[in-house]
């Protein structure tokens, strides 16, 4: 690995090197390899505690929500929608319409489906008609919060296992950055303004310390949400036969697994009547999801599971229903300490409990922990290249981190919000349409690397900095033009989905926009100024940078 | 340093054997003791489900922890001593109960 002023200090110091030296390597180095998937999975990540509000605002069709809908009413024209679809389905499960979201979201297991074969479907449902909704097709804010997490292109597992190394690295980055900064308290209060490198540090600090309960939290809990796939071992030493299986696996989750079916034919009974159970219970909006097995058959179960509102756990928590004779069963209202630890951690990544205060705040300090990954990556390449023995030939590795940087930071702005631009420009007659917005993403976010690679490094960020700026400052404009609900209306109905979009859309560009401006005016030091800082000359290149 | 072992642990250290041996040590040494210690954690008197996920959950933490000794002691020998000395009790552990 690398660049010379790693390895020379090693020859110098070969192993009595200090501990914060140490961890001062082992930070710029986990913090670098991945950082750049980081980055991605930081901002897609940030922008899905709107996901819900982002699958609105991409359905611009289906109309704004006034007021959550009867639960119990809904569950019942779905549940007969998907008796009719999907008819000898073994298991599906709907998600209520809550304060946030204006459609049903189901998906279920396909009957017969051959080993290898994928046997799940889904799709969105409208809760006043029970109907498919009849809006362009997208996967909407669901395609960030996938990629936050999973990736695309590849197969979901392969996905989780980068997101999950990506977050170990993080992990190890957050605790040895906290042990290189023995004065991190300190260093907060020290801002250094347009002194080159220092800003960087600073800055890099600052956000750093800031969210640090965050950013520490989240990633940890980020690892929590997948642990059953990255530590296996204990599960396969411990859980062995179905009983321990179908145990654990209450502990965590209120979707119940299919048993064998009877074979004889008996229709459901009044999934209303169980909804209605469940709202005595959590109230009239407290319901989150019914999933059943078997619909149909004469050994069918019904779970009704509350919603994610109300507490700080997902932990699971449903009823459990005979389903052919709405019998209640069994009630879910506990699991164990370790089971109830793993539902608030859980809870406290996904942030689904947040009103919409603290939504906004997760969504802000989320922000910071973006740019604290952000301004790592560029730091690195600022504090190389006053070392570089040539500034305007750089070695390799120096070039690929830079241009890596480039797609990375302003390109992923600017394939974000072509995706959202895709999902207005595209016609709604276009086969496959949900899934070439996501190609959309993915070709203009490749184009941006190409660009940054063929153009000067500082015309590169600039160019894609104003780029992204103006895609998204004229997205309001373009949503004005291509649907009925411009801005102007949306204020004036009340619709704060559209308007806090279209809003959103502007400080977003106006941020992008500073950071063109400013990346434009930044002068690199091209001198070694390490030499000339102790002197007072040195104070003249300093003021340089 | 004129014996061979001499002669391969120069040759060793000129290649960077122990901050590869360091990385290796971080990257493996620490997924498997991590992944020890949360089959070890079936040992303590809990309900199955209740320790498979305490050893989960409490894995993330023993994996990093393992990075940061790997990388903080002063020689790679040391950062897999470590690794080893931690390892062997909860072998024992795990040992009992898979």
């Amino acid at each position: 690995m690398g660049s010379p002023s790693v390895t020379t200090d090693q020859q110098a110091r070969p192993d009595g090197r200090g501990l914060r030296q140490s961890m001062s390597d082992l930070h710029t180095w986990v913090g670098l390899l991945l950082g750049w998937v980081l980055y991605a999975m930081f901002l897609t990540g940030t922008v899905s505690y709107f996901k819900d509000e982002l699958s609105q605002w991409m359905r611009p069709e289906l109309p704004a929500l006034s007021g959550v809908p009867d639960q119990a009413l809904v569950a019942q024209r779905v549940a007969d929608e998907l008796v009719a679809l999907v008819p000898g389905s073994p298991q599906w499960s709907l998600r209520l319409p809550d304060a946030r979201n204006n459609s049903v979201y189901a998906f279920w297991r396909t009957a017969g489906a051959a080993p290898g074969q994928r046997g799940f479907g889904e799709g969105n449902f409208d809760p006043a008609t029970g109907r498919t909704v009849s809006s362009r097709a997208t996967l909407g804010g669901d395609f960030f919060y996938r990629f936050h997490f999973q990736f695309h292109y590849m197969p979901v597992v392969w996905g989780r296992w980068i997101a999950g190394i990506a977050a170990m690295f993080m992990l190890v980055a957050i605790v040895s950055g906290v042990i290189t900064h023995k004065k991190i308290f300190v260093d907060f209060f020290t801002f250094r303004w347009g002194k080159g490198q220092r800003s960087w540090l600073d800055a890099h600090n600052a956000l750093s310390v800031f969210g640090l309960p965050f950013h520490a939290m989240i990633t940890y809990t980020g690892l929590v949400t997948l642990m059953a796939l990255y530590m296996p071992w204990g599960q396969q030493a411990g859980i062995k036969t179905a009983e321990d299986r179908r145990q654990l696996n209450a502990e965590l989750s209120a979707f119940i697994q299919p048993g064998k079916p009877s074979g004889e034919k008996a229709p459901l009974a009044s999934i209303e009547d169980m909804v209605r159970q469940a709202q005595e219970r959590w109230g009239r909006d407290g319901v989150g999801r019914v999933t059943a097995t078997h619909p149909g058959d004469a050994a069918a179960r019904v779970a009704v599971a509350r919603g994610d509102g109300g507490r700080v756990s997902m932990s699971p928590q449903y009823l459990e229903f005979e389903g052919t004779t709405g019998k209640l069963l069994a009630v879910h209202e506990g699991v164990g300490p370790a089971a109830e630890t793993r539902g608030v951690l859980y809870a406290l990544h996904l942030g689904r409990f947040s009103d919409s205060v603290t939504r906004w705040l997760y969504f802000l300090v989320s922000l910071a922990g973006t740019a604290m990954v952000g301004t790592g990556l560029v730091m690195w390449t600022v504090k190389r290249r006053q070392k570089l023995p040539d500034p305007a030939r750089p070695h390799i590795g120096f070039h690929v981190v830079e241009r890596l940087n480039i797609a990375s930071i302003a390109g992923l702005s600017v394939a974000m919000a072509a995706f959202l631009w895709a999902n207005r420009l595209l016609p709604e007659t276009l086969a496959d349409r949900a899934n070439w917005e996501i190609h959309g993403f993915f070709i203009v976010w490749a184009l941006t690397l190409l660009h940054g690679v063929l153009r000067p490094a500082k015309k590169a960020w600039v160019e894609q900095l104003w780029l992204a700026a103006a895609l998204l400052a004229l997205l309001p404009v373009l949503n004005a033009a291509t649907t009925q609900r411009p801005l102007w209306r949306s204020l004036a109905d009340g619709d704060w989905v559209f308007a806090g979009m279209d809003l959103m859309c502007w400080a977003l560009a106006a941020l992008h926009a500073v950071l063109a401006v400013r990346t434009l005016r930044h002068q690199p030091k091209t001198r070694p100024a390490r030499k000339a800082v102790n002197k007072p000359a040195g104070a003249a290149v300093l003021r340089e940078g | 340093m004129t014996s061979v072992a001499g002669r391969v642990r120069a040759a060793f250290d000129a290649w960077g054997g122990p901050l590869v041996s360091r990385i290796v040590a971080a990257l493996f040494g620490g997924y498997a003791l991590a992944a020890l210690a949360s089959v070890a954690v079936l040992a303590l008197p809990m309900s199955k489900p209740q320790a498979v996920l305490t050893g989960e959950m409490a894995s993330f933490v023993i994996y990093a922890a393992a990075v940061i000794w790997v990388f903080a002691v002063r020689s790679a020998l040391r950062a897999w001593a470590g690794l080893l000395v931690v390892a062997a009790p909860l072998l024992l552990a795990a040992w009992s109960v898979w």
